[in-house]
């Protein structure tokens, strides 16, 4: 219980934020101290999409969830929503309206148990329903590990492909929020990277988030779509109003480059967009940017190509290092590019600690802390 | 006043539901300010301190049909099953119980890798599936292939899972006795204990969602219900209203560790009301006691939208499995007490007996005749390949990643140079190209 009494005050934190700054005229509030621990680390560059998409809508990130569920649900009369809090529109507000449109029997609250709402998905999907879960922090996914290792993950194989869970989706906030510490802050894709037979997503903007929640949804295998809960309300930009879909296993490449290549997921890409700027103005380095999008099955051959071109490699991520999906990039490309390297991977990450609080500013891999990566990968 | 009628909210919504719902509501409801307004509970109040005690009633009473000779009680309770339908129930039980024999012997042989025998608990698969409609969606935990006896899958398609070769429906990926059959709507056995209730309940939501008319069952042993899974799965059946029998077979031993060392309440039937499950207690070796429950607990589930609960008592005659020797830790008498004198096939032969539709030459003609179908079956399984080795890389995921088709490649490479250290030629060359 203790994680929904933290939770309701990290939302109102984060939706009270600016506003807090903006009202309170208190110098001591005002300080810069105190700004330095709501200030985020990084900062949003929106995605743009062509006109060709048609009609746009400003949304932030967990509108465009919205949006895309709202799209999963109306198209696939089997689909359903469930799991803690999602009924009154979810503690962070991407199932808003989803009930009072869709019916209570297709958007709806389960009890508060994280191995049911998982073993609940599977069998949803057994039978032929879209299931749409919610873990409501990638920090509880735990005691749904076995489901989804064990079961989801394996139910096609095991079985020869006589059933299959693939219709089943499981979303759930991650990543860090500033203030959320041990267990509100995780990036567990990792875990999940170990299991053969699972998808693992993780957009960067409201557009990528949209997209790919419905290639999740409409996708024959089991996923995890992990949602960076900083961006909810941050990652803010133009929309295609219109059902589509980002291929999953497809990495984006978002600032070409030909000196170094810059490796990052979800939150990280736009700190990363920040270090190619930065590794320009003050190392006149030429980075090329990265987005993997997809953890598993992850696109090798973009990230290969990327660096049979640039020669160096830095890759960053906010989990921790040891065993972080970094290392098995790293080790691949080692493997495959061994001629073409220039300099040892570089990987940044956060420490091999849990995920502290007020530490939270020297935990994440930060712009400062990349950039030198990128200056050592150069000057090796 | 107004605050006044904020106050009351909650009981005229609640009236309003319990009526829907058709819950029972005691007659104090009405003196509303009389009672506790606690939104977890419905109670009164009391001025007495006192604790439930979980111990002072007799346990939930166990629902017989037929005594240990195969007598008929109350014959109101005889379900009066057709004659057709009870020697198929019959048939399949025996045919079971010599299939197991023969499987647990060739594991001994080495013949196949592993085997669990279904001794003792036939009664509950045969009796519980032949209440079932066709189209029910079963999930097991392993000790269940009297279901699948019963629905017709063939002694081949067990043969082949045990031994895994080409004709396995299930590719030859899972430990023997995973059997699974998407045509008799099977759902396929996992090892990890406990996950498929959950998953039931997903999937009688789904059936009530589709308006199916069709419920779920879902079996496990009375160590499995000790898993976090299980009180997940009867909490959420309750609470979202899913159409799903919980079979519980509790056969007194998970592996080595005794009922007392697995619960201290009654059994796994006393949760079910904590649940807001209505649940029954039925013999296990009394086949037509475990129909009658089933069946009257598919009506409910499927009239109602709402789980029930089956816990059939019974007895682990065999080892927990090829891996055990169950006398390591029960004694041999108490073995042969169950086998000897309350065995759910010797109980139904007699019933069949009492009614004239089953005598010793009858007996002994089955007997012969399915010993040389199952042996059939064995010699045909044993024969067979292996599974072309690269089916091993299939239904990961729907279509084989790069990745995995990288890897596949990788061995076919290796093979090339190394084949004479690897067992190839037990195994078949598929004719279709693999996704």
């Amino acid at each position: 219980m203790l994680h929904r009494t933290l939770l309701r005050s990290a939302t109102i934190t984060l939706r009270n934020s600016k506003f807090q700054k903006l009202q309170n005229a208190d110098n001591f509030l005002s300080s810069p101290k105190v700004f330095s621990r709501l200030s985020s680390h990084f900062t949003y560059v929106p995605d743009t999409v062509s006109p060709s998409e048609g009609e746009t809508v400003r949304m932030n990130m967990f509108q465009a969830i919205n949006n895309a569920m709202d799209i999963a649900m109306t198209s696939d009369p089997s689909a359903v929503i469930f799991g803690e809090d999602v009924a009154f529109g979810g503690v962070f507000r991407c199932t808003l309206n989803l009930q009072e449109k869709h019916g209570k029997d297709r958007v709806f609250n389960t009890p508060l148990c994280e191995q049911g709402i998982a073993g609940f998905a599977i069998g949803l999907a057994v039978s032929g329903s879209t299931a749409i879960a919610e873990i409501q922090f990638a920090d509880y996914i735990f005691p749904a590990f076995d489901q989804l290792v064990n079961e989801a993950a394996k139910f096609r194989y095991r079985c020869g492909n006589q059933f299959d869970c693939g219709k089943m989706t499981i979303r759930s906030p991650c990543s860090a929020v500033g203030h959320g510490a041990l267990y509100h802050s995780q990036s567990p894709e990792a875990y999940f990277a170990h299991t053969p037979g699972l998808k693992v997503v993780i957009p960067r903007s409201a557009v990528k988030a949209k997209g790919l929640l419905l290639s999740c949804i409409r996708s024959p295998d089991p996923c995890i779509f992990f949602e960076p809960k900083i961006l909810y309300r941050t990652a803010v930009e133009m929309v295609p109003s219109k059902d589509y879909e980002h291929p999953i296993g497809k990495a984006d490449i978002l600032i070409e480059g030909d000196t170094v290549t810059l490796v990052g997921w979800g939150t990280q890409v736009h700190v990363l967009r920040e270090v190619a700027q930065l590794a320009q103005d003050r190392l006149n380095v030429s980075c090329e940017v990265i987005d993997l999008v997809t953890i598993a099955p992850w696109d090798k051959e973009t990230i290969y190509n990327s660096v049979k071109k640039t020669g160096r490699l830095v890759i960053a991520h906010e989990a921790p290092l040891t065993s972080g999906f970094g290392a098995e990039i790293a080790a691949s490309v080692q493997k495959d590019c061994f001629l073409q390297l220039e300099a040892p991977v570089q990987r940044v990450a956060g420490h091999d600690t849990p995920f502290p609080h007020v530490f939270e500013p020297f935990y994440l891999p930060d712009k400062w802390r990349c950039l030198e990566a990128v200056r050592v990968a150069v000057e090796f | 006043m107004r605050a006044a009628t904020r106050l009351l909210l909650p009981w005229s919504s609640r009236l309003s539901y319990t009526a829907r719902k058709g819950i029972h509501t005691s007659p104090q409801i009405l003196s509303k300010d009389e009672r506790p307004q606690f939104p977890g509970a419905k109670a009164n109040w009391t001025e007495k301190l006192e604790f439930v005690k979980s111990d002072l009633y007799d346990g939930i009473p166990v629902y017989r049909v037929m005594d240990r000779d195969g007598k008929v009680m109350r014959p109101d309770q005889d379900p009066k099953l057709p004659k057709d339908k009870l020697i198929h129930m019959y048939q399949s039980m025996t045919l079971l119980n010599s299939m197991d024999k023969i499987l647990y012997e060739s594991q001994r042989q080495g013949r196949i890798s592993f085997y669990m025998t279904n001794y003792g608990e036939e009664g509950t698969h045969i009796g519980s599936a032949a209440a079932l409609e066709p189209d029910d969606l079963v999930y097991g935990q392993y000790r269940e292939a009297g279901v699948l006896m019963y629905r017709g899958f063939p002694l081949d398609q067990f043969m082949n899972q045990c031994y895994g070769n080409e004709l396995d429906v299930g590719k030859g990926r899972q430990m023997p006795v995973h059997y699974g059959s998407k045509d008799l709507r099977f759902v396929t056995i996992s090892s990890p204990l406990g996950t498929q209730i959950p998953q039931a309940v997903g999937s009688a939501y789904a059936f009530k969602q589709q308006q199916k008319g069709l419920c779920v069952i879902c079996y496990f042993g009375e160590g499995a219900a000790s898993e976090g899974d299980a009180h997940a799965a009867f909490n959420f059946s309750a609470t979202l209203e899913c159409p799903i029998i919980f079979f519980c077979r509790n056969n007194g031993y998970a592996i080595s560790t005794p009922t007392h060392e697995q619960y201290r309440g009654d059994g796994i039937a006393g949760r079910g009301p904590a649940y807001g499950i209505q649940s029954i207690r039925v013999d296990g070796n009394d086949t037509l006691a475990v129909y009658n429950a089933t069946r009257a607990a598919r009506e409910i589930c499927i009239r109602e939208n709402r789980p029930i609960l089956v816990e059939a008592m019974t007895y682990r005659i065999g080892h927990h499995s090829t891996s055990d020797d169950s006398s390591a830790y029960r004694s041999v008498d108490e073995v042969r007490f169950w086998d000897s004198t309350d065995h759910p096939i010797s109980r139904l032969r007699k019933y069949l007996v009492h009614n004239s539709w089953w005598d010793d030459a009858a007996e002994a003609d089955w007997k012969k005749k399915s010993k040389t179908m199952v042996m059939q079956a064995f010699a045909n399984a044993e024969k067979k390949l292996k599974p072309d080795w690269r089916l091993m890389f299939t239904d990961v995921y729907e279509k084989m990643t790069p990745g995995l088709k990288e890897q596949m490649k990788e061995m076919e490479d290796h093979l090339v140079k190394y084949g004479d250290h690897y067992p190839l030629k037990n195994y078949a060359k598929a004719n279709t190209p693999l996704e």
